[in-house]
């Protein structure tokens, strides 16, 4: 098969699965199956398309002409495989994970649930492949749109909240903004096709440029910048496998990849250095990784600290991107995966707790990696990839963030990174210490009457299919601190490396 | 021969199946004829597209007589768009209207209904075909008085006052266009709109003439309900048969506005009476007070039927504001918003009278639950209503674009700005229908409400299907939009 053919396959798969899913319904084990083989064939095809990226080539698939000049085609260039092939092997993951965390969850039409799911994934290749932002910008409304369902799942009062913040944001920053700022693009330029060394090199100037980033990286919603972040944390009453994949990766992600995206393919990051014009979102984005910090120290509900967590972590992508020296694109570019596998072994390992004892809260948690040892050592693993530390990946993409700071002698940057390494640890490492080293024996005895936690004080490990879903993200994360070559070239290749 | 009388066959058709209809006598029958009519009169309108983009401009002169004293018929491309426009609408509304209008329609003036829906098409194809100021007039008031009497056949009983403020404040608007006319013809001595154009420069200074423009605005202005001339419309499109508002909101404001733009850019087209008088100005306000108050309206309202109709005047906003823009792109995307709010706004109001034929009520509390037990008609409704919202692959998507993209070549910001903050607008009250439809449990006496039936789903559904390819494939649409436009402002430079 030629690449352009697996190129188009990458799409059409999830849809195709999506359309199995909802025929196979009626049997849940073909349907799981189903969505199985959907998402390893993903992979596959995802994968296939990796050696020619490799060996420098850009394959193109032109679809159609929207209208006169604005054209929607694909084309693969390493920071979209990278993205592409993140979310489609954590596609894998995930399935795995859904099919114990659903059942054992008692969800209700899960049918429904992963048909929209393989939608969601379709859009995401859309977007990892886009070719012009014209193209990116479909599949980023189709995925607020398809993730949608998603959210309110659970179709209570709560959940129909949640979908209007979830909306409204979304949809509000990207017409609102993005698109001004593509049709302002547009008309100064020509073109919306990403293109290296940037579209608006020599074409804006002077402080328009300023406004026209900032309509650009506040219109793109999904990277969570303050003070648009609130879709974030409203989004986690979806099913944990949604908070895990979309909310910890595909969505989020979409989001800083298309601000990575603009600042390298439409600014030139180059250019916008020079410009002097784009000093200002390093620190809209360290003031976002800072605060969001401090809110997530205060959060009791860990999905709701995760979901902190996360919009501070998008915005080491943009801060990386924002320092604009090439060392830090790098870093930006090998955050997304990075955080990527980390958070997602996180969001598991909480699903996984609410699974097999029904408890939400850190406060409650006290005690539970004896119970739960291999959920917990994941969720170990993870926290240490979220502060940083070896051996995990996370070490690896600050590293570069911070030599790309240093280059830059943007100190404003390396402090923000210094603090928000003191405050994940704050709030990561009391998860960790309470649930392996305080007593929960005693703490249980202590709270029985006050609970009604009577027939689930009793619980082992989570369902089998998220212990191996965490085993693999978990693994996959320290893999990544000592086999780093892959991403490693393919960010590279970003600031013009040679293969 | 047939191509060569095209044009008047065109109006003629649709008129003569009118009296043959009332001479049948039979609902089912009428609705056959029409029906067959109907999709007649698209092949013809596509045909006299056709021809216009292979020759340039179609001039058919009624009984021979030469213009400027006899009748003109000019097709030229926005003349040939709007046709296309108006009979596909009516065609499509057409086949879905059998089994709604028995519904809604007592069966003994149902092929009455059919005899005006004929006259109303009929009228409706002649304002876009004619060119001349006078004739004009004359199908104005024969689909005027037709929609009056389709309005005022819905079942509720408010559709007869409905019908009656339409009937008085079309018939000022029409009067008040005639007044104009009448003026015009006084200082020129002409009806024939080319030849107004030509004899209108040396007179454009004048008072009579200022006069005549402000009666011509004025009065189209309330054709085409811009507010603040849009009293009559939520109550009409509200009350009236489903199949009525359909077809009267997707082509009989549009007819308006194709009059409106012959006026400014062929009749005084040589005068730029637009930029000149600064109406532009005046007319941009307008559309922004349309955009802005008729969503905020829309917001509120308890009747989905009723919640659309408000939304129409906002939407007619975006188009009078292309209009007024003056420039190629601003006028092409007040162009293609015609075209595409006509394939969404069909859209949408099939799927209500889908959901009218089987709940019997469009307040927003009977229509919990929708989702699950019409999810064909919803999901239509929510492709609409995506397209009124302007996301991409949607048609909408499409006017959004070049009428952002208009403001910002003229550096107008705060018009992109406005623009793009009423879109969302929409979002708020289409997205009230979608959260009632899916997650509010179905009313316990709504058990045994099914989807609706092929003839009317497949209607809907082709409408929907439109805004989705006319979103996507929109080379065509927006290549005939800015030529129509090019040739709208290059020919009077």
């Amino acid at each position: 098969m030629t690449t352009q053919a697996l190129i188009l396959l990458a799409m059409i798969l999830p849809l195709a699965g999506a359309v199995l899913i909802v025929l196979s319904g009626r049997w849940p084990n073909v349907r799981e199956a189903v969505t199985l083989a959907t998402s390893a064939t993903l992979f596959g095809t995802v994968l296939s398309i990796a050696p020619e990226v490799l060996s420098g080539g850009r394959p193109t698939v032109r679809i159609l002409e929207m209208m006169e000049g604005l054209n929607f085609f694909f084309t693969v260039e390493p920071l979209g495989l990278l993205f592409a092939l993140v979310a489609s092997f954590l596609w894998v993951v995930t399935s795995i994970y859904a099919i114990g965390y659903m059942r054992a969850h008692h969800e209700e039409n899960q049918t429904r649930f992963y048909a929209w799911f393989a939608i969601s994934l379709a859009c995401t290749m859309g977007i990892a492949f886009a070719g012009n932002m014209l193209t990116l910008f479909v599949f980023y409304e189709m995925l607020t749109l398809a993730t949608f369902p998603l959210v309110t799942h659970h179709g209570t009062d709560e959940a129909r909240k949640a979908g209007r913040v979830y909306l409204g944001i979304l949809i509000g920053t990207s017409i609102g903004f993005l698109l001004f700022a593509m049709v302002w693009t547009w008309v100064m330029t020509g073109t919306l096709d990403f293109t290296d060394g940037g579209i608006l090199a020599g074409k804006a100037d002077g402080p328009m440029i300023a406004v026209l980033l900032g309509l650009y990286v506040f219109g793109i919603g999904k990277a969570a910048l303050m003070p648009f972040h609130r879709w974030l944390p409203a989004a986690m009453v979806a099913p944990t496998p949604v908070s895990a994949l979309l909310h910890a990766v595909a969505v989020v992600k979409a989001g800083v990849f298309t601000v990575l995206k603009v600042i390298i393919y439409i600014f030139g990051y180059e250019n916008l250095a020079a410009s002097m014009q784009g000093d200002w979102l390093a620190y809209v984005a360290g003031f976002t990784i800072v605060a969001a910090s401090i809110i997530a120290l205060k959060q009791d509900n860990l999905k709701r600290r995760l979901a902190y967590s996360t919009i501070s972590q998008l915005s080491y992508v943009v801060l990386a991107a924002a320092i604009l020296s090439p060392l830090s694109e790098v870093g930006a570019a090998l955050h997304i995966a990075a955080h990527g596998f980390g958070k997602i072994t996180l969001f598991f390992a909480a699903g996984a707790i609410l699974v097999a004892s029904h408890k939400t809260d850190v406060s409650q948690m006290v005690g539970i990696g004896r119970r739960m040892p291999w959920t917990m050592a994941a969720f170990a693993v993870g926290s240490l990839s979220m502060i940083g530390l070896p051996p995990t990946a996370g070490f690896i993409s600050k590293w570069y963030i911070l030599h790309g700071a240093y280059q830059a002698d943007h100190m404003v940057a390396v402090a923000v990174v210094a603090a928000s390494t003191l405050l994940n640890a704050a709030y990561f490492l009391p998860v960790v210490y309470r649930a392996f080293f305080l007593d929960g024996e005693a703490a249980v005895l202590q709270q029985a009457p006050a609970v009604g936690a009577h027939h689930h004080g009793e619980h082992g490990e989570a369902p089998l299919p998220c212990v191996i879903a965490m085993m693999i993200t978990a693994g996959g994360t320290i893999a990544m601190f000592v086999f780093p070559g892959l991403p490693i070239s393919l960010a590279e290749q970003l600031i013009g490396a040679v293969p | 021969m047939i191509m060569q009388h095209l044009p008047v066959l065109q109006v003629v058709v649709p008129l003569l199946t009118a009296p043959l209809c009332v001479i049948m006598r039979h609902g089912r029958l009428a609705w056959a004829f029409t029906t067959a009519i109907s999709w007649a009169c698209l092949v013809m309108a596509v045909m006299l597209l056709l021809q216009v983009l292979e020759v340039g401009v179609v001039s058919y002169h009624i009984g021979g007589w030469a213009p400027p004293w006899g009748i003109e018929y000019r097709v030229d491309l926005l003349s040939a768009f709007v046709l296309v426009i108006v009979s596909a609408v009516a065609a499509i509304v057409a086949l879905y209207a059998r089994l709604s209008v028995e519904r809604e329609i007592a069966p003994e003036r149902v092929y009455l209904f059919y005899t005006m829906y004929c006259l109303c098409l009929a009228g409706l194809l002649g304002i876009a075909i004619t060119g001349d100021a006078f004739n004009l007039f004359v199908f104005l008031e024969i689909s005027s008085l037709s929609s009056y009497v389709l309005i005022s056949m819905g079942k509720d009983r408010r559709a007869l006052t409905a019908a009656y403020r339409y009937l008085i404040m079309g018939t000022i608007g029409a009067t008040f266009y005639i007044i104009g006319v009448g003026l015009l013809y006084m200082m020129t001595g002409t009806l024939n709109m080319m030849d107004l154009a030509e004899r209108l420069p040396t007179v454009a200074g004048t008072r009579t003439v200022l006069a005549a423009l402000a009666f011509l605005t004025v009065g189209i202005g309330l054709k085409l309900a811009m507010a603040p001339l849009h009293l009559w419309l939520p109550n009409a499109y509200a009350y009236a048969p489903s199949v009525v508002t359909a077809l009267l909101a997707a082509t009989a404001t549009k007819v308006a506005i194709y009059a409106l733009i012959r006026i400014y850019y062929t009749i005084f087209g040589k005068v730029e009476i637009l930029e000149a008088l600064m109406i532009n100005n005046l007319l941009i306000m307008l559309a922004f007070l349309g955009i802005f108050g008729a969503s905020a309206v829309a917001i509120f309202q308890n009747n989905v039927k009723r919640m659309l109709a408000y939304s129409s005047i906002a939407q007619i906003g975006y188009m009078v504001l292309g209009i007024s823009l003056y420039s190629v792109t601003g006028l092409a995307g007040g162009i293609i918003h015609l075209f595409n709010h006509a394939m969404t706004k069909g859209a949408l109001f099939l799927a209500l009278g889908c959901m009218f034929y089987r709940f019997g009520s469009l307040t927003l509390n009977d229509l919990a639950g929708m989702g699950r037990r019409m999810p064909l008609t919803m999901a239509a409704f929510i492709i609409g209503g995506l397209s009124l919202i302007g996301l991409p692959l949607t048609a909408g998507f499409i006017s959004k674009w070049l009428l952002v993209q208009a403001v910002i070549e003229d550096g107008n910001w705060h018009f992109a700005v406005m623009i793009l903050v009423s879109s969302l607008l929409a979002v708020i009250y289409i997205w009230r229908v979608v959260e009632v439809a899916y997650f509010r449990p179905p009313m316990d006496n709504t058990g045994t409400i099914i989807e609706a039936p092929l003839s009317m789903l497949v209607p809907t559904w082709i409408l929907a299907l439109a805004c989705v390819w006319f979103g996507i494939f929109a080379t065509s649409t927006a290549d005939i939009a800015l030529r129509t436009a090019a040739v709208l402002l290059g020919a009077t430079p």
